[in-house]
């Protein structure tokens, strides 16, 4: 069963179409990464899924509860805005036991879960410090914490990492992948790296619309280029330069290009390719260190797939 | 209800750790105090001025009356101020600024958010009165005569009455409004469009501020009475509220 499920969710701003017919599935368990560039409606998704928002059409269901403020939807859930805000007076366990209390758990155990989600997100020797005072690393981790307070079954996350320092990015992001398995997270962001590092799987959104939704090795083999990458040793055997020349003359072989002891093969065929190419290293004497075909990083795919819904 | 009383809590003690509290209770319990102390002293006062002793010898003696009156007008014109200064940001701040989004994405019901500031006010406000009217009815007493105790506590009912009328319609601007300012520029458009109204006397009678006469005709003629006044409050902070909620539950944050 899916844990979100969005069918043709629309929402307009005037003559504006923020959401257009946004369509989505997300696996129960899995990390999904919520793609796409500034403005393309990741906000605006997550605020109608987690019910601060209406849709102007369509429906949506998240861990099997219309959208909706309501209180069963907002049980089952945890959220982290973009800029998560505190009441800055409140200390950060005082401002988990609020919110603990909001879900309505008894004093021990909301005490209970705070403790322990200070010492999961690193705050747990600043606990009695005033929030007002936080770094905003500081104040993300608290957001992440305030978001797991009710152990949700689905948690939405917008942009949980942008605005970091690369420290601040390490802590945030290994915290989210802890969390696989334990719960759906809906991980709204545009930094590509971002993505690779965590989500099993990914949507990319652009003008409101889902662009396309796969594994993320899926997406990366889909748009595989077909170029092979070779690296040789240098070794006083044969000349890489030489064999070079001599496949250049094969109508598999659009273009080879050498760079130092590594070349770069762009084929016509890559099934085809594959094979004759470890047949012609075999017999070729090269002492080969390392023979890849070259994936695409997320952000070509991306890239890619953004240009194509533009053009189309 | 739980949810109610945990938001009502955290609004109190919000209210204790920003020190609006104490800035409310101290100001009004000053005045409270300072009010028969200046009906008593005020002649002397006029008198030791040099040159103006004569002025001190025309003001005539004065009396419990005098005591009351000035508390009745003190307490009112601080009691709105504060009715007016404290609530102006309590809905647009938390909007601004994201924590009614974070705390809203919980099962907090909009009603018990507002509800729970509503109630956090009336108690200040109460908690407030009740010291400031402590503090006013010793000094009365002791510089001129006790007054009749329920009719004092009446009186201070009233003036509460009249400041939440103005709390509910702030909390309303508020949380029509992302600006403090703005909600409180509409209360205040509010306070002077009744005091304009106020001019013609049918209307004077059935209007917030007739709780404050009110208040103070208790000790001349304690069967007078303006019933009229006191439900239109009641109706206005009742459907301030009521507004408030039913604005609030469609707001998108």
């Amino acid at each position: 069963m899916s844990a979100i499920h969005i069918e043709n969710l629309v929402k307009t701003y005037g003559a504006v179409r923020a959401l257009d017919g946004l369509s989505l599935d997300v696996e129960a368990g899995s990390i999904f990464g919520f793609l796409g560039p500034n403005g393309a409606g990741k906000t605006t998704t997550i605020r109608i899924l987690t019910g601060l928002a209406h849709a102007s059409g369509g429906r949506a269901t998240v861990a099997g509860v219309e959208i909706g403020h309501n209180g069963a939807l907002a049980r089952r859930i945890g959220y982290l805005p973009e800029e998560p805000a505190f009441y800055g007076w409140m200390s950060a366990q005082e401002f988990l036991e609020y919110i603990g209390q909001l879900f309505g758990l008894g004093a021990a155990t909301r005490r209970k879960h705070a403790e322990e989600l200070l010492k999961k997100v690193g705050l747990w020797d600043v606990r009695k410090r005033r929030i007002r005072g936080f770094s905003r690393g500081m104040r993300q981790r608290l957001g992440i914490a305030q978001a797991l307070v009710n152990q949700p079954e689905v948690l939405f996350l917008d942009e949980p990492a942008s605005a970091l320092d690369p420290a601040g990015r390490r802590d945030v992001l290994e915290l989210i992948a802890g969390l696989r398995g334990q719960c759906t997270v809906f991980m709204s962001t545009h930094i590509l790296a971002d993505v690779e590092r965590v989500c099993d799987t990914v949507g990319i959104i652009h003008k409101g619309r889902m662009v396309r939704v796969a594994r993320q090795e899926e997406l990366t083999s889909a748009y595989a280029l077909p170029v092979f990458r070779v690296e040789v040793t240098a070794n006083g055997g044969p000349s890489l330069t030489e064999w070079v020349e001599r496949i250049r003359q094969q109508p598999l072989i659009e273009q080879a290009q050498v760079d130092g002891n590594a070349v770069r093969i762009r084929v016509r065929d890559v099934e085809n390719a594959r094979g004759w190419l470890l047949h012609a290293l075999a017999e070729s004497g090269l002492a080969v260190e390392r023979f890849e075909a070259v994936k695409p990083s997320l952000e070509e795919v991306f890239l890619n797939l953004v240009n194509e819904e533009a053009g189309s | 209800m739980n949810l109610f009383w945990a938001a009502f809590s955290k609004e109190l003690r919000e209210q204790w750790r920003t020190y609006r509290l104490l800035v409310t209770v101290s100001v009004l319990s000053l005045f409270g105090l300072l009010s028969p102390l200046l009906a008593y002293f005020t002649p002397q006062i006029l008198g030791a001025v040099p040159g103006a002793e004569a002025i001190g010898e025309l003001i005539p003696p004065p009396t419990v009356m005098d005591a009351i009156g000035q508390y009745i007008k003190n307490l009112s014109q601080f009691a709105i101020l504060f009715a007016i200064l404290l609530p102006m940001g309590a809905v647009s701040n938390e909007k601004e600024r994201g924590t009614a989004a974070l705390v809203l994405s919980k099962p907090l019901p909009r009603g018990a958010f507002l509800m729970a500031k509503a109630a956090a006010f009336g108690l200040v406000f109460a908690l407030s009165l009740l010291i400031a009217g402590l503090a006013g009815y010793y000094y009365t007493g002791l510089l001129f005569e006790y007054p009749r105790f329920d009719l004092w506590l009446a009186m201070n009912g009233l003036i509460w009455l009249y400041a939440m009328v103005y709390v509910g319609l702030t909390l309303l601007f508020s949380t029509l409004s992302r600006s403090q300012a703005l909600a409180a520029g509409l209360s205040f458009a509010v306070l002077l469009g009744l005091g304009v109204a106020s001019i013609s006397e049918k209307v004077a009678v059935y209007l917030p501020a007739q709780l404050i006469n009110w208040g103070g005709m208790l000790f001349i003629q304690p069967e007078a009475s303006y019933w009229g006044s006191l439900w239109i409050s009641a109706a206005m902070l009742a459907g301030s509220l009521l507004a408030a909620w039913l604005i609030f539950r469609r707001q998108e944050l």
